[in-house]
């Protein structure tokens, strides 16, 4: 693997550029969806659901759904939105024949998904509070939490998007990968309503690991078990953001 | 002296020797025209030299930069003109040269005096807040030139730059790559176009399967193949055979395309009479390039 320079900083503010540019294109769908999703399974559903010590079905899922779509923002970015930067408008190619390297443009790409989490987190979060459903003031760190959160998963999305053979392959991606996780991380209901072995599935999904980090910043309540929460976070982003420089590098200088 | 030096420069896809064992030289300040048909490895060649495709085997150096270990610094002084077009479209005209000078760390109002010198001088100044899909194809490429000079490279490599231009974009692009020669810019020049090459290049080298089959001034390599002038003789079916014969006697390098003879290297005092019946049927022109080209690569298609 060759490192990353400082360089990758310029394919982020490319990014960033573009994405203030079009923002309204996207950005308002990607807020509006968590907050409708919220207010219906949170009001909706949590009418029907009591919760063992008396808390709120929609303050239960608060903390997940930040986390899931903070999740989508990075996974969206970097599969879908890279691969139409790397494959339709050659982006790539036309940024590493300059000083940058593949590694920097693959390092940039990532830093600016895991930006979109820390956005979405941040908003979901802000929105969240005005319904006053994060009581406490631990969950100021819930935005780096995005962030690292968004590192893993974009380092994850370029992995696959660097063996894509076509864009409907992050069809499989989503449904196969993404989804379940939305639905068995622990964001609607907690782990222990599930069987063992999904219990223990669900344990070693990127997901999961994360809801229950936000659940306890929100909450601020904590337990030993989120250092262990936090190292597997650490670990993968680190795992997977080095992997993919390395298959990133093989498929863009043939 | 040199300015780029490959040394037994190869590249192996799969099953298939696309750069095989190259040895080039490109002196500073020249213009140097790479031809060949497609498929020839021209453009892996290039792709090898702007250090964005790793040799299989050999080395190149840019500028004194062995591109192994110093690819960063070869890239900072070489401007890129790519045959597809690779704009940003999710950037104005403007901003695409802006953001491409940050990426050589080119401080912002640099980067804007130089972004609108730039453009003016490519005629496109009116179209700065344009967006991509806005443009002409002509306006495409000469912005994809535009940002090549963004860096002031010392080293400018253009892979078809011409491509798909009307005549008067054709001339104005000629005409700017002139204007950076006298400038002191080497340029290394991909092309299909033998009137481009004729007109640009101080050296060509034409390569095909590979390899640089010959290499030098166009004048030298016409005179050399082609000599100063060339026969077109139109021989009826009858004729042909005996025309054949004739030429072969004669000792003439020929070469029959469609119905067509052309013969080479024939000089102003040897004469055509007694090849066919009627005169007419025998056009004399000048050699170009065009007809090294062919002989040195044939006339069939290449893939």
């Amino acid at each position: 693997m060759k490192p990353f320079s400082w360089r990758s900083i310029r394919v982020w503010q490319r990014n960033r550029d573009v994405f203030f540019r079009l923002w309204h294109s996207e950005a308002p769908g990607s807020i509006a969806e968590p907050v409708i999703i919220l207010l219906a399974m949170g009001l909706g559903l949590g009418a029907y659901v009591g919760l063992v010590d008396g808390q709120k079905y929609i303050e239960f899922i608060a903390p997940g759904i930040i986390a899931s779509y903070a999740m989508f923002s990075a996974s969206f970015e970097c599969t879908y939105g890279s691969y139409i930067r790397m494959e339709y408008q050659k982006t790539y190619d036309a940024i590493i024949a300059t000083p940058l390297s593949v590694e920097d443009v693959i390092a940039g790409e990532i830093f600016w998904g895991a930006t979109r989490s820390l956005m979405t987190g941040t908003l979901i979060l802000a929105i969240a509070a005005i319904f006053q459903l994060i009581p406490s003031l631990w969950a100021l760190l819930i935005p780096p939490l995005a962030f690292l959160e968004g590192l893993m998963f974009a380092s994850i999305a370029i992995l696959f998007t660097s063996l894509a053979p076509a864009i409907y392959s992050f069809n499989y991606y989503f449904t196969l990968f993404i989804t379940p996780m939305f639905f068995f991380g622990g964001v609607f209901f907690p782990l222990s309503s599930f069987p063992e072995i999904v219990q223990t599935l669900s344990w070693i999904v990127p997901l999961t690991p994360v809801v229950h980090l936000s659940r306890a910043l929100t909450s601020g309540e904590f337990h030993i078990g989120l250092l262990w929460a936090l190292a597997l976070i650490v670990g993968l982003t680190a795992l997977f953001f080095s992997i993919s420089l390395v298959t990133m590098r093989r498929r863009l200088t043939v | 002296m040199f300015i780029i030096k490959t040394r037994n420069l190869t590249k192996k896809f799969k099953d298939l020797l696309a750069v095989d064992d190259v040895n080039l030289e490109v002196e500073k300040g020249e213009c140097f025209g790479l031809l060949g048909p497609n498929g020839a490895g021209k453009t892996s060649l290039i792709r090898m030299i702007t250090a964005v495709s790793p040799p299989t085997r050999g080395d190149i150096q840019v500028l004194g930069n062995d591109l192994k270990t110093h690819a960063r610094q070869a890239k900072a002084i070489l401007g890129v003109v790519p045959q597809l077009d690779n704009l940003d479209p999710d950037l104005t005209v403007l901003q695409n040269l802006m953001t491409f000078a940050r990426y050589f760390n080119i401080p912002k109002n640099e980067a804007r005096r130089r972004s609108m010198e730039i453009l003016s001088l490519f005629e496109l100044g009116n179209k700065r807040n344009s967006h991509i899909k806005e443009l002409s194809g002509g306006m495409k490429r000469r912005l994809l030139i535009a940002r090549g000079l963004i860096n002031l490279p010392q080293i400018v490599v253009l892979d078809e730059p011409t491509i798909g231009l009307d005549p008067q974009g054709k001339y104005l692009v000629w005409d700017k790559l002139a204007e950076l020669k006298s400038q002191g810019v080497t340029q290394l020049l991909c092309t299909q176009n033998m009137e481009e090459a004729t007109v640009l290049c101080d050296r060509v080298a034409i390569m095909h399967q590979g390899k640089i089959l010959s290499l030098g001034t166009p004048q030298g390599l016409i005179a050399q193949y082609a000599g100063s002038e060339v026969w077109e003789i139109e021989p009826t079916a009858e004729e042909r055979d005996k025309t054949v014969k004739e030429l072969e006697s004669r000792g003439l390098g020929f070469e029959e395309v469609g119905g067509k003879i052309h013969v080479f290297q024939v000089e102003g005092s040897q004469v055509s009479r007694g090849l066919v019946k009627s005169p007419e049927r025998v056009r004399r022109r000048p050699a170009t390039l065009e007809d090294v080209f062919f002989r040195l690569t044939g006339r069939s298609l290449a893939e």
